[in-house]
């Protein structure tokens, strides 16, 4: 048993929009997923709901004419897993979404709830990151892209106005082709778990040596952080025990662990450099380097 | 013959289908449902509490504060009565209290037509606290001038004994003494029912209590002590219920829904405990902390072993003063040519109440034990296999606490298959000098345990068969099937002895203590072996009802007729039926001149309870700069006499490598030892491993058979949880060189030990 207040299905994703707009402190629902344990918890401000599960324009993943990839917001995890288009073109992010709770979990949760929750844990968005996924929003003044890049405003925080909807991510190919990538998710355990720390690496070669690596730490920041400092560390070098190194020594100056109950800091930024060196090698063997 | 088949679980296929009843699935028109009003802070007294808020909701019935209950104090620990007075259990507990020992205590309760607005009501229960000092350790809560959380101070109990020789002499001529300390976390069970019960009266004077508890017939007697009723007004019935693991070996909700249906004219009243609540209000295993050393000989042989622990049992006693008695004394027949000296102190703190948790304080015990048996070998140079094997016990040594002679032991057999069989000196020869990130090394640890409480306690079991009119028969016990798979093990039994068929047997799975024979129930690992000579000798009386009976139609003498696949024969051509047993049944019911109803009961008991034994080891990685362990084989080897159903046993041995795997690397609940504050009590924040996180994990078993029991068989329920940590504690220190002295060896944990060993 729920306590909802208020609760109304969309027909469409502009009226999903009018109806949040027409209703203070309503809510989007989309696979639960966050929105039942909110309610579980006996949280008020979760008991208006706008339900917008049955809105076929937010599903669906493909490609368009350019080769730019289109995840509907709406696609489960398993959808995302499933996809020939995401294991092809974009494995990370499959890989990525398939380290999210358990098989139940992954067959409702949503991508579109996994960015907008704003979760500074959340699997996907390493993945999207490395990817310069694009953010198609929709709102009463009608759609605008955005680059997920910067999107993420603080703790649970994003860039989107309370009666805008996220519609989909895209993914361009210059964002993807030539690119092997890799997400370590460092949890307690192997399932059922939420990140201690996330890393996301992706890498382009340029013969022998790394033309680009694009790396992206979760929970090690009030928001998901790409690492300008560890890409500069890599870029242009060869594929060797001491690029790596230097990868990690120069990824503190990216991040900013906390101490908590969960861990502390100095544990957490061993994690963090152990992984900013072993993730950008695995990236990079899976982009066919050898070191 | 069905002793030692694996034979079908009695209730898989109910279970499987969801067709088994469990507490929440037996509803009753009219239920309301009760709601605590839980304390936020650890320590402190309610200095004002007003409930009109949430008197005024719509759908509320009633509203109970510390102030309207009974205030008698009572003992909630799942024991049976103690005749001596000087053994009876620790009555610290009221239905409510204005004096809260940890956060989640009691101090209200409120009825309501609904869970959600008996939620809602409860939150609006307005509460003002006057804060007092918290203790969380065992230093603060001993430490002179700390504050009391009960009347005698915060010490429960100190036991101490000495062995098998002079302690302090061994230790000054020893030639090695090794002394390190340990600790072990807080765990919770995480059964998978959560606490539930409801009452309702259906007469003027009787309540009926439906419960989700491992031992009905005392929670019986518990609940009339709390409400000051006569026994026999109270009834408990328990239907199939979801794991307690000891948890439910105490009783938690059932005072209060009898109380609850008694104020309110009878009407049925349920508490249903959420996950968060079973964290922090039920039980937990308690944590400890111990200070140990062991003297070894150059010979190999294990001198001594010298135990100071201190084992916090929380806001109120519950178990926690028999806890370190049973343990201590437990442990005395693992090395039982060794010194040893125990002195266990029980104290309060301000976290939730712990009590009885699978092997009752001896995987504790056993971790600094086996900790230090590994140290101390390593100290004269020995291999720990080798060592182990020189000092454990063996077939026909003295206990040498209560002079019992072990009349079965194969613990030297449990080693030796186990080394076999994980290819011990090979294996630990390829991890010699490794300095890669990622190690491997071997582990082994070895325990004993006991099969019952006597005679700390009395073992009193209780059987009842009838033959039923088509020739099958039905069994009552008092004892409960809680998961373990006793039905099923009781049907052997009276497969075996009666000549039926196990299928041809049906084990009433339900209690109700209106009804069922008396038994203490689940726990102790005893009812395998308790209930076996009262199921033995209930099918031994009627099969000779029936072959009396038989003697009667047929006109041969008894003594030359026997019982044989549910046909009676003659004992000397068992080939050849004289009558079907069902053909039997019904002359014998419905003859007009001859037979009965053809029942049989026994009550007996027991005052033996053998050790038994095993062993766990196990190979494993570590990964240093992520400070992660990985297992990669683990397997325990048991000693529990015959194996009544091997698959089933394989399935207990199972379930205690993994909850102990959980212990070992996973598990704790962490709590603020400034302000007592619960921070993970949740299955998320709880790291409790999943099925990912589990390797494959393994089981053999060394068949002694022990002459004292009804079936040969020994305890194996609780004892495959004891040696899994201590085992891989040794392992990683095998891979890297870390002796890592506390558990659960987490990542967290890893690396500090890492750190402080220079390795990262």
């Amino acid at each position: 048993m729920f306590a909802i207040d208020y609760y109304q299905q969309a027909e469409s994703v502009a009226q999903a929009v009018a109806l949040l707009a027409a209703e203070p402190g309503a809510r989007l629902v989309a696979g639960g997923t966050d929105v039942l344990i909110r309610l579980r918890e006996g949280r008020g401000d979760y008991a208006r709901l706008v339900d917008i599960n049955g809105l076929e324009e937010l599903r669906g993943i493909g490609l368009a004419d350019d080769g730019t990839l289109r995840i509907g917001a709406l696609s489960t995890f398993r959808q995302v897993m499933a996809s020939d288009d995401v294991r092809r073109l974009v494995p990370v992010v499959a890989e990525a979404v398939g380290t999210a709770g358990g098989p139940q979990l992954r067959n409702v949760a949503t991508v579109g709830g996994n960015i907008c929750n704003g979760a500074v844990s959340a699997d996907s968005v390493g993945a999207l990151l490395v990817h310069d996924a694009q953010l198609e929003i929709q709102g009463p003044e009608g759609r605008r892209r955005t680059p997920l890049q910067g999107f993420h405003t603080g703790p649970g925080r994003v860039a989107l106005a309370r009666d805008e909807v996220l519609v989909a991510l895209h993914i361009r190919p210059r964002d993807y082709r030539g690119f092997g990538a890799a997400y370590y998710k460092y949890a307690m355990r192997e399932a059922m778990d939420i990140a201690t720390i996330g890393c996301t690496a992706a890498v382009r070669l340029e013969g022998e040596a790394i033309g680009e690596l694009r790396l992206v730490f979760t929970v090690a920041a009030p928001t998901p952080v790409r690492c300008a400092h560890a890409e500069a560390a890599a870029a242009g070098r060869p594929l060797t025990a001491e690029t790596l190194d230097a990868v990690a020594a120069a990824v503190a100056a990216d991040v900013q662990p906390r101490t908590s109950w969960r861990a502390r800091q100095d544990f957490r930024l061993h994690i963090i450099r152990t992984l900013a060196a072993r993730v950008t090698r695995r990236a990079a063997e899976r982009a066919g380097g050898k070191f | 013959m069905a002793v030692g088949k694996s034979v079908t679980r009695k209730d898989a296929a109910a279970k499987v289908t969801g067709r088994a009843r469990y507490t929440d699935d037996l509803p009753m028109p009219g239920m309301r449902w009760a709601c605590y009003v839980r304390s936020p802070i650890a320590h402190g007294r309610v200095v004002r509490i007003d409930t009109t808020a949430a008197r005024r909701l719509a759908g509320v019935e009633a509203v109970f504060t510390f102030e309207d209950v009974p205030d008698r104090p009572f003992a909630t620990a799942g024991h049976p009565y103690a005749l001596n007075p000087d053994h009876a259990d620790v009555a610290d507990r009221r239905l409510l209290t204005g004096h809260v020992r940890y956060q989640g205590d009691e101090v209200a309760v409120v009825v309501a037509r609904d869970r959600l607005t008996a939620e809602a009501a409860a939150a609006r229960v307005a509460v003002d606290y006057e804060e007092l000092p918290v203790v969380v350790t065992a230093e603060a809560a001993l430490a002179e001038g700390a504050p009391a959380l009960h009347p005698g101070g915060n010490r429960v109990n100190t036991l101490r004994f000495e062995a098998g020789g002079k302690v302090d002499e061994v230790l000054e001529r020893a030639d090695a003494v090794v002394e390190s300390r340990y600790r072990t976390p807080i765990v919770q069970h995480c059964h998978l029912e959560n606490h539930i019960a409801y009452a309702y009266m259906d007469d003027m004077a009787h309540i009926v209590v439906v419960t989700s508890t491992q031992i009905p017939h005392i929670v019986r007697r518990i609940v009339a002590e709390a409400l000051e009723l006569p026994l026999s007004r109270v009834k408990v019935i328990k239907p199939y219920i979801g794991g307690g693991f000891g948890n439910k070996q105490d009783v938690i909700l059932e005072p209060m829904v009898a109380f609850l249906t008694l104020q309110l004219g009878g009407v049925p009243v349920k508490i249903d405990l959420s996950r968060e609540e079973c964290f922090t209000s039920t039980r937990t295993r308690h944590a400890t902390v111990m200070r140990g050393r062991a003297a070894a000989g150059r010979d190999g042989s294990l001198a001594a072993l010298d135990v100071e622990i201190f084992s916090n049992t929380g806001a109120y006693a519950s178990h926690g003063h028999a806890i370190m008695g049973a343990s201590c004394t437990k442990s005395c027949n693992l090395y039982p040519r060794t010194a040893v000296r125990f002195a266990a102190t029980t104290h309060y703190a301000n976290v939730p109440a712990a009590g009885a948790m699978r092997a009752y304080g001896s995987p504790q015990v056993i971790f600094g034990i086996e900790c230090l048996v590994e140290e101390a070998a390593r100290a004269v140079g020995m291999d720990p296999v080798a060592f182990r094997i020189r000092n454990v016990a063996r077939r026909g040594d003295v206990n040498p606490l209560d002079g019992h002679e072990l009349l079965t032991c194969g613990l030297v057999e449990c080693l030796e298959e186990g080394r076999r069989r994980i290819d011990w000196d090979a294996r630990r020869r390829a991890c010699r000098n490794q300095d890669g990130d990622v190690r491997r090394g071997l582990g082994v640890a070895c325990f004993s345990y006991g099969t019952g409480t006597y005679p700390s306690c009395v073992e009193i079991a209780g059987a009842r068969l009838i033959l039923n009119q088509d020739g099958t028969v039905h069994l009552q016990v008092g004892a409960t099937e809680i998961g373990q798979g006793a039905d099923t093990a009781f049907s052997q039994m009276v497969s075996e002895t009666l000549g039926l068929d196990c299928d041809d047997v049906h084990v009433v799975s339900s209690q109700d203590t209106d009804v069922s024979p008396f038994d203490t129930g689940a726990y102790a690992s005893r009812q395998t072996y308790m209930v076996a000579p009262a199921v033995r000798q209930a099918a031994e009386a009627l099969k000779g009802k029936i072959l009396a009976h038989a003697a009667l139609m047929t006109g041969q003498a008894a003594a030359n007729l026997d019982l044989r696949g549910g046909r009676i024969v003659f004992a000397g051509t068992p080939e050849e039926a004289l009558l079907s047993l069902s053909d039997l049944a019904l002359d014998a019911y419905y003859h007009k001149q001859r037979g009965a109803q053809l029942t049989a009961e026994a009550s007996c008991k027991t005052m033996t309870n053998p050790a038994s034994f095993g062993c766990t080891f196990v190979d494993l990685e570590v990964d240093i700069p992520l400070c992660r362990v990985t297992i990669r084989e683990i397997f325990n080897v048991h000693d529990s006499g015959v194996i009544i159903n091997p698959l089933m046993a394989e399935g207990q041995v199972h379930g205690g490598l993994a909850m102990a795997i959980g212990w070992a690397l996973y598990e704790e609940m962490l709590i603020d030892e400034q302000n007592g504050r619960i921070y993970n009590g949740n299955l998320l924040d709880y790291k409790m491993p999943t099925f990912m996180d589990i390797p494959d994990l393994g089981c053999a078993f060394v068949q002694t058979r022990e002459p004292t029991g009804g079936y040969g068989n020994k305890s194996l329920g609780e004892p495959p949880i004891i040696t899994p940590a201590p085992a891989i504690r040794n392992a990683v220190w095998d891979a890297t060189g870390v002796k890592v002295d506390e558990i659960p060896m987490t990542p967290k944990v890893l690396y500090r030990y890492f750190s402080g060993a220079g390795l990262l």
